[in-house]
């Protein structure tokens, strides 16, 4: 009884406090009560540097910060740092071998200790460390020494020149852990110290209270964060685990949580949960592109251990006209609608965001034009001249082996472009190959997307972050999946041109802003009139939230959490 | 005047023309409702798919984009799929498919299993190999084989007999392959406890050949486990050919099968469940009423039972 009086004499004060404070989003720490996430993969650790797992980054990232982090629109912004340097404000030397940041004044832990530039420094050896096997290890390449002059300036000096100097502390995949807590964990002990990962010390909103793998995370507030009145929840119930479809119905059909990530799901379903009321979905686009990729090379069994090589040109798809047709009697628009309704734009990209580097040069593709395609085709002399309906090329008719992943969306997709392929006179087979096994890598099996043993081939890729030359690189003749490279390599479709090789060299020595977008639309204009590849749909995230979470902001550049500091509860 | 009647009965029954033993064997099938049923609504499907296209014109994988989602209609007596395709014409040619497969694979599957269950059970020194080879293929998992098979020979069927047919006949092989080990072990059951019966003595000590022997006393005698397990077979290849379609295994995506059509279903099962119910009722149907004529086929083909 008395802990029933005690328990509504909280939940009144609580309900004066958000009254008095609701209205401006703004009052103690900790006045909104718990907040409760699901997300359908469920974090098996707290340390993204032992994790290469979105799950295992986002989760963490309610706990541990980077110096420096992307904001909703892609843009860099400062976090623990006091600004981002730049070869303008003199924070990044005129070669781009060296960049200082500056840590904000009196940050501190949340075991109340005071965050020195030894924490930063620790947290690059705690990465490269010999034989830790960092999953996060590309953010620090060629970083050659992290230097220390006072307790809140930290100097990064790389090897080479970096055009772009934001990889190592930057980011939800790069943040600053405690020295104190980490120091007897380099290396191959990282794994071994299990309190330490499951329960790191952070800078971040809310520290862990309990850490079940696999399953359920509690955390609760950090009383010493250093935005006061922030976070407005006192708790965080971090639920892992399900699928997508009962991760959304939670939280838009019955409300149990509030906020759930990453609904994969086609747009009919999720409009009809949404038609429950009790929450609503938010989406973001990235850099994910479906798209088909034109294999330059023959893939005919025949030729055994040289199929699929550059030794054997393909006897049709090398022709321009052929795959220019190809794209042309493809309606994009009507691809997204079908397969990803809001989550979706048609895009005639690989390269379709940030914004600066979105290219215009492209977008006649958007445009479905049958007819064009076949006069063009009738134009360059690849008729049907046998009758069958299928045309030919020097004899070889043009049929193709579309190979996409197993996934109700692709095979839909596959369906619709073979039958607008079939009214060009181009006969389709369709493959499709179980995800794990398509993008598994394994250079034994046949049915890898790199192996490409198929005509074209459909799935999505992207890059992290926001700077695309490592990206944009992938088209280099270099990149192509081989033997001599058991068959690794991003550059499916084996398309090999000097003069995209060398704007990929310039590119990697160019620096600024302006410059280096404008190479990035050069290269990605190039690949697309040559039309080596045929983008399709510019894929969104789609996340889910209850009406009565307010705040979010969903950030497809960085952890979706970025800024659960500033989420609070709102009357739904 | 009773002797006379007696004598007239039996004049008449001596006269009548020698019966059939089909048509017995049919006078006690038809006693079995269910197995009656059954037929003809086996009789049905194979119909339905075989004239089915004559009738019903509409091509299953014609995609008509404006038409998607749609529930019965006149113009789609089943609805339409998420893409516009007519669920009624995919469901006839998926039927082809499922009922080609389901009968070639038994078909295979019996010729594998009576012919090691006879030799088996009628030679002494093969007995012990031909089983142990059988308990063999019975630990066999199924379908990391078919993986490994369908990887293994695809390509190379698929270059010899296209696509379709390629995948047809791998998928025909390889149930058939997997399938035969309950027939081969119910017949060599069988034909030991004949080999014992003087009947058999009787055709031994006359001089028969083993060769005449298994084709004259010992084959006709084990045909009512024979035809049972058939039918139980095709029921069997039926739903291990939709099991490999609801893997995503086996035929091209956009080739229906009733397996294919209940896998590409289960996504809207909440907004279009007649889309599941469907290929689901088909398959069952299909199975449940060709394991009813196995039922009565069996009691029909036992001349211990038939008469009574």
């Amino acid at each position: 009884m008395k802990y029933t009086t005690a328990l509504l004499g909280a939940v009144s004060a609580f309900g004066i406090a958000t009254m008095a404070f609701g209205a401006a989003h703004e009052g103690p720490r900790g006045r909104d009560g718990d907040v409760k996430i699901i997300y359908w993969q469920a974090p098996s650790i707290m340390n993204p540097y032992l994790s290469g797992g979105t799950k295992e980054l986002e989760a963490a990232s309610l706990v541990i910060e980077p110096l420096a982090r992307y904001d909703q629109d892609g843009n860099l912004m400062p976090w623990l740092a006091e600004s981002v340097p730049t070869v303008e404000n003199g924070g990044v030397n005129a070669d781009g071998t060296q960049i200082t940041w500056v840590l904000k004044e009196g940050l501190v832990w949340s075991d109340g200790s005071p965050v020195t530039s030894e924490d930063v420094k620790f947290s690059w050896e705690y990465c490269t460390a010999e034989g830790g096997g960092c999953a996060q290890a590309e953010k620090y390449l060629d970083v050659t020494a992290v230097d220390t002059p006072d307790d809140r300036t930290v100097v990064v000096t790389f090897g080479v020149g970096k055009p772009f100097p934001y990889g190592p502390f930057v980011g939800a995949q790069a943040p600053i852990i405690q020295k104190a807590q980490f120091a007897d964990c380099l290396g191959p002990k990282a794994p071994e110290c299990t309190d330490a990962n499951f329960n790191p010390i952070g800078t971040g909103p809310f520290t862990v209270t309990e850490f079940r793998p696999n399953d359920v995370i509690t955390l609760a507030a950090n009383e010493n964060y250093r935005e006061e009145g922030k976070p407005a929840f006192a708790t965080v119930t971090f639920k892992g685990g399900g699928d997508a479809t009962a991760a959304g119905r939670s939280v838009l059909e019955t409300g149990e949580f509030d906020y759930a990530w990453n609904l994969q799901l086609a747009p009919d379903v999720i409009a009809q949960m949404e038609a429950a009321g009790k929450g609503m979905t938010v989406s973001a686009f990235g850099t994910s592109v479906e798209r088909i990729m034109v294999n330059q090379t023959n893939p005919d069994p025949a030729l055994g251990d040289e199929r699929a090589t550059a030794a054997h040109p393909h006897p049709f798809l090398t022709d321009i006209a052929v795959r220019q047709a190809l794209s042309m009697a493809i309606d994009r628009a009507l691809l997204t609608e079908i397969g990803y309704g809001p989550a979706g734009t048609p895009t005639c990209n690989v390269l379709p965001a940030p914004a600066i580097y979105a290219s215009m040069a492209n977008d006649g593709c958007l445009v479905q034009d049958i007819a064009g395609a076949n006069a063009l085709l009738d134009g360059a002399g690849i008729v049907d001249t046998d009758g069958d309906g299928v045309r030919e090329k020097d004899g070889v008719p043009l049929k193709l082996l579309y190979q996409t992943s197993t996934n109700a969306v692709r095979q839909d997709y596959q369906a619709l472009i073979k039958q607008w392929w079939s009214e060009i006179g181009v006969e389709t087979e369709l493959r499709n190959i179980s995800a794990s096994v398509f993008f598994g890598s394994d250079p034994g099996s046949p049915d890898t997307f790199q192996k490409f043993f198929a005509d074209v081939e459909m799935y999505t890729n992207n890059f992290d972050g926001t700077d695309p030359e490592a990206y944009m690189a992938n088209w280099t003749c270099d990149q192509a999946p081989r033997p001599e490279t058991q068959w690794q390599g991003n550059n499916m479709p084996r398309y090999c041109d000097a003069a995209y090789d060398d704007l990929a060299a310039q590119m990697a020595q160019t620096s600024g802003l302006e410059a280096r977008a404008a190479l990035a639309k050069q290269m990605n204009d190039m690949l697309m009139q040559n039309y080596i590849m045929l983008p399709l749909t510019h894929r969104g995230r789609v996340s889910a939230h209850s009406n009565t979470l307010g705040g979010v902001v969903l950030n497809v550049w960085d952890s979706e959490l970025w800024n659960i500091a500033d989420w609070y509860r709102a009357d739904g | 005047m009773t002797d006379q009647t007696t004598q007239a009965q039996a004049q008449a029954y001596e006269d009548r023309p020698p019966r059939n033993q089909w048509l017995d064997v049919w006078d006690q099938f038809k006693t079995h409702k269910g197995a009656l049923v059954g037929l003809a609504f086996f009789i049905f499907i194979i119909l339905g798919v075989t004239i089915g296209p004559l009738i019903w014109t509409i091509d299953a994988t014609y995609i008509d984009i404006r038409a998607r989602n749609e529930g019965p209609s006149l113009a789609h007596p089943f609805g339409t799929d998420q893409l516009g395709r007519d669920t009624l014409a995919r469901m006839i040619a998926g039927g082809q498919t499922s009922i080609a497969v389901g009968l070639t694979a038994m078909a295979l599957a019996l010729f594998l299993g009576t012919l090691i269950g006879v030799t088996a059970g009628f030679s002494k020194k093969l007995d012990g190999p031909l089983m142990r080879f059988t308990d063999l293929f019975l630990a066999l998992p199924l379908l990391p084989l078919l993986l490994v098979i369908i990887m293994l020979f695809r390509d190379r069927l698929r270059a010899t007999f296209g696509p379709e047919e390629g995948i047809f006949i791998l998928i025909v092989v390889v149930i058939g392959i997997t399938s035969w080990m309950n027939t081969a072990r119910i017949v060599r059951g069988d034909v030991l406890a004949l080999k014992e019966r003087e009947f058999v003595l009787a055709a031994r000590s006359i001089g028969t050949p083993a060769r005449r022997m298994v084709t004259r006393h010992i084959l006709p005698n084990v045909m009512s486990p024979i035809m049972v397990s058939a039918t139980l077979g095709i029921a069997n290849a039926i739903i291990t050919e939709s099991a490999l379609s609801f893997l995503g295994l086996g035929f091209p995506s956009d080739f229906p099968t009733w397996g294919r059509l209940l896998f590409d279903a289960t996504d809207w099962l909440q907004q279009h469940p007649e889309r599941v119910m469907w290929p689901g009722l088909a398959i069952s149907l299909t199975v449940l009423s060709v394991n009813y004529i196995g039922d009565g086929l069996r009691d029909a083909l036992d001349p211990r039972i038939r008469g009574r």
